[in-house]
C-alpha cells in the first residue's frame, strides 16, 4: 500500500470499472500503486498474483491491459485521460 | 536501388542518464548532428527520474545529488540535439541501423556512430517470497518517490546491501515515511577489508562525508537496524506479510506492509548482448560488462558505451563518460585530430580519477551477498517469468544442461516477457556452480533482438521503411 505526499491536478481513469482521479505525468503503475492496487496481473503459469516490482520496465511484472492491448508495461506508460486499465490475468486469448 | 526514407544522424544516443545527457550536449556543441533515444517520457534517466516534474518539496527532499540533474537536462534542452522521449529501442545493428518504436509506431534510424548509455539495472534478489506483491526492489520505490511523489504507506522493512539501500531508506525517512526496520547483509568483517581502501577513497571525500550523513539520519530515526543478516525469506499468502531472516546467531520474524529489496546495481547490457559485443565476467562485483577502451568504444567498432551499462561507476563519473565518448566520436567523424582529442579530455580524465577512487572502498564493504548471487533455496523462484525455480535449474544441469541457453530448451527460464532481465545473472552464477565451472565458461544468455515488446502491427507497418533491393 502506498500514498501520495502531494496533491497534484487530477485527471481520470478507469481501473477494473471504477473510476480513479490519478495525477498527470505518473505512470500507470505508479497510479495504481498510489490508489491500493494489491496485485495487477496474475501469472500464466501458477495464476500467483503479481504487482510492479523494479518500475523502470525491467521486470515485466506489471503487465496490463491498456486500452484494450494486453502485455503492456504499466511503468512505462503514462496515464491519460479516460484511459481503461484492466488486470492481466493468466494467459493470454487470441481472440478470433 | 536503395529506397529509404529513414533519419540519419552522426551520433545517435541511447537513453538519457548522465552519460547521455552530457554525450548529446557535447558532440552537438562540436558540431556533430545527434539524435537521443530515450523509452522515457522526460530527460534523467533513473537516477534523475522526474528531474523536470518532481514536486518542489520532492526535489528538495531528494537532496542536491538529484537536483544536479536539472543542469544536464537543461543544457541538454538548450542544445541541438535532437530528441525522441517515449521511444522503445527494439534492435541495434552494428551498421549503425537503429530500430524503435513510439506511440505505437516502429522506425528505423541510422548513426554513423551509436553510443548506448542504456545505464545500469538493480541486482536480482531472488529469496524465497520475492515475486509476492508487497515486495518491490527499493530503486523501484525511488523511482515512485521521484517520478509521483508516492510513498509505501504502512510498515516498510528495507533489506539487502549497497549505498542504494541506505540512500532510500533515508529518504522514505525524510518523506514521514514508517521504515520499521533496515536489514543490512553488510557485516563487521567487510568494513575491515574496505579499510585497505580508505586511503584511496579520501580522493572523494564527498562520497565519504555522504555515506555518513546517510548513517547518520537513519542512526538519529531511531530505526532498528541488523547487520550481517542471512537466510531472508519474506512470507504471505495473497502478498507479502512478514519477513523472517537471521542475524546474530538468531532467527528472527518481522511483519510489515511492504517488503524493498536492493543488492546493488549491475550494467544494463541487453543493447551490447543484443550486438554479440564481447564482454567479460568481473569477479569481484559478480556481473557481465562489455569490454571496453578508455573511450568507452565495445568490440564493435561502431557502438560505444558510456555510464553504468559499461560498468558501474555512479552518476558524476557518468557525466564525464558520456563526455569523453563524445570527444572520440568527434575525432572518429573527423572534427579534429587525436592530438586534440586527447587534450580536451585531459582534464575530464582527472575529474574521473577523482570520482573513480570511491569505488573500491565501496566495491569491498558492499560485495554481492553470496546467497543472493546463487540462492541456496531450491524453492526460490529464479525466473520470475516462467516461474522456474533454483531447484528446477539444478535439476535441469544434472539431466545435462550444459549452459544457459540449453538452460531454455530444458525449463522455459529466460524465455518470458523480460528476456533474461531478471534471473540472467542468477542462471549464469547457478549453473557455474552446479558444475563447479567458471563464470566465462559457462557464458550468458544469447540475447535476441526484439528486445523490447513488439507488436506485429508495428513490425508490419515498418516493412515499407527497410532498404530495399
Amino acid at each position: 500500500m502506498f500514498r501520495r505526499l502531494h496533491d497534484a491536478a487530477k485527471i481520470a481513469i478507469e481501473f477494473e470499472g471504477r473510476i480513479l482521479q490519478v495525477a498527470p505525468h505518473e505512470t500507470v503503475a505508479a497510479a495504481l500503486l498510489a490508489d491500493g492496487a494489491e496485485h495487477t496481473r496474475t501469472t500464466p503459469v501458477t495464476g500467483a498474483p503479481r504487482a510492479p516490482y523494479c518500475m523502470m520496465g525491467v521486470c515485466f511484472d506489471c503487465l496490463m491491459e491498456i486500452d484494450g492491448i494486453p502485455n503492456r508495461q504499466a511503468c512505462m506508460t503514462r496515464v491519460q485521460d479516460g484511459m481503461k486499465v484492466r488486470r492481466q490475468d493468466g494467459v493470454r486469448r487470441l481472440e478470433p | 536501388m536503395t529506397r529509404d526514407n529513414s533519419e540519419s544522424a552522426d551520433l545517435v544516443i541511447i537513453g538519457s542518464g548522465p552519460a547521455g545527457l552530457t554525450a548529446a550536449t557535447e558532440a552537438s556543441s562540436l558540431g556533430l548532428s545527434v539524435l537521443l533515444l530515450d523509452e522515457q517520457e522526460e530527460p534523467g534517466g533513473q537516477i534523475y527520474r522526474g528531474i523536470e516534474t518532481a514536486h518542489p518539496k520532492t526535489a528538495r527532499l531528494l537532496g542536491p545529488d538529484y537536483q544536479r540533474g536539472a543542469a544536464l537536462a537543461s543544457a541538454f534542452r538548450a542544445s541541438a540535439s535532437g530528441y525522441r522521449p517515449g521511444a522503445s529501442v527494439w534492435r541495434v545493428d552494428a551498421d549503425g541501423t537503429i530500430a524503435y518504436s513510439r506511440d505505437g509506431q516502429a522506425h528505423i534510424v541510422r548513426g554513423k556512430r551509436i553510443l548506448v548509455a542504456t545505464g545500469a539495472q538493480e541486482r536480482p534478489v531472488p529469496i524465497p517470497g520475492w515475486t509476492l506483491p508487497g515486495v518491490m526492489s527499493a530503486g523501484g520505490a525511488q523511482v515512485l518517490l521521484k517520478s509521483a511523489g508516492v510513498v509505501p504507506s504502512g510498515r516498510i522493512i528495507v533489506a539487502g546491501n549497497g549505498p542504494l539501500l541506505l540512500l532510500i531508506a533515508q529518504q522514505l525517512i525524510t518523506a514521514g515515511a514508517n521504515v520499521a526496520a533496515i536489514l543490512e547483509t553488510t557485516e563487521f568483517s567487510d568494513y575491515l577489508a574496505a579499510a585497505s581502501s580508505l586511503p584511496r577513497a579520501m580522493q572523494a571525500g564527498d562520497y565519504l562525508a555522504k555515506g555518513q550523513r546517510m548513517r547518520h539520519d537513519i542512526n538519529a530515526a531511531g530505526i532498528p537496524q541488523y547487520s550481517g543478516v542471512s537466510h531472508l525469506a519474506a512470507s504471505g499468502d495473497e502478498k507479502f506479510k512478514q519477513i523472517s531472516f537471521e542475524s546474530g546467531g538468531m532467527r528472527h520474524t518481522l511483519s510489515a506492509d511492504t517488503l524493498l529489496l536492493h543488492a546493488g546495481v549491475v550494467p544494463n547490457t541487453q543493447i551490447t548482448r543484443q550486438l554479440d559485443c564481447d564482454h567479460e565476467w568481473v569477479a569481484d562485483q559478480r556481473y557481465w560488462q562489455p569490454v571496453l577502451d578508455s573511450w568507452g568504444t565495445t568490440s564493435c567498432d561502431t557502438v560505444a558505451v558510456a555510464g553504468d551499462g559499461g560498468s558501474i561507476i555512479g552518476a558524476e563519473a557518468s557525466a564525464i563518460a558520456g563526455r569523453l565518448a563524445a570527444l572520440d566520436t568527434a575525432r572518429r567523424l573527423g572534427i579534429f585530430n587525436l592530438a586534440e582529442r586527447d587534450q580536451r579530455a585531459a582534464p575530464l580524465r582527472g575529474d574521473l580519477a577523482r570520482h573513480l577512487a570511491i569505488r573500491p572502498l565501496l566495491d569491498t564493504l558492499f560485495r554481492p551477498d553470496p546467497a543472493f548471487c546463487v540462492p541456496p533455496d531450491d524453492e526460490t523462484i529464479v525466473c520470475r517469468c516462467e516461474e522456474v525455480t533454483a531447484g528446477d535449474i539444478r535439476i535441469a544441469v544434472r539431466e545435462g544442461a550444459m549452459g544457459p541457453n540449453q538452460l531454455k530448451v530444458f525449463t522455459r527460464c529466460g524465455m518470458g516477457p523480460c528476456q533474461g532481465r531478471m534471473c540472467g545473472l542468477t542462471v549464469s552464477e547457478i549453473i557455474a556452480a552446479s558444475r563447479g565451472a567458471t563464470l566465462t565458461e559457462t557464458g550468458y544468455y544469447r540475447i535476441r533482438p526484439p528486445i523490447k515488446p513488439l507488436t506485429l502491427g508495428e513490425l508490419a507497418a515498418l516493412d515499407d521503411k527497410f532498404p530495399t533491393e
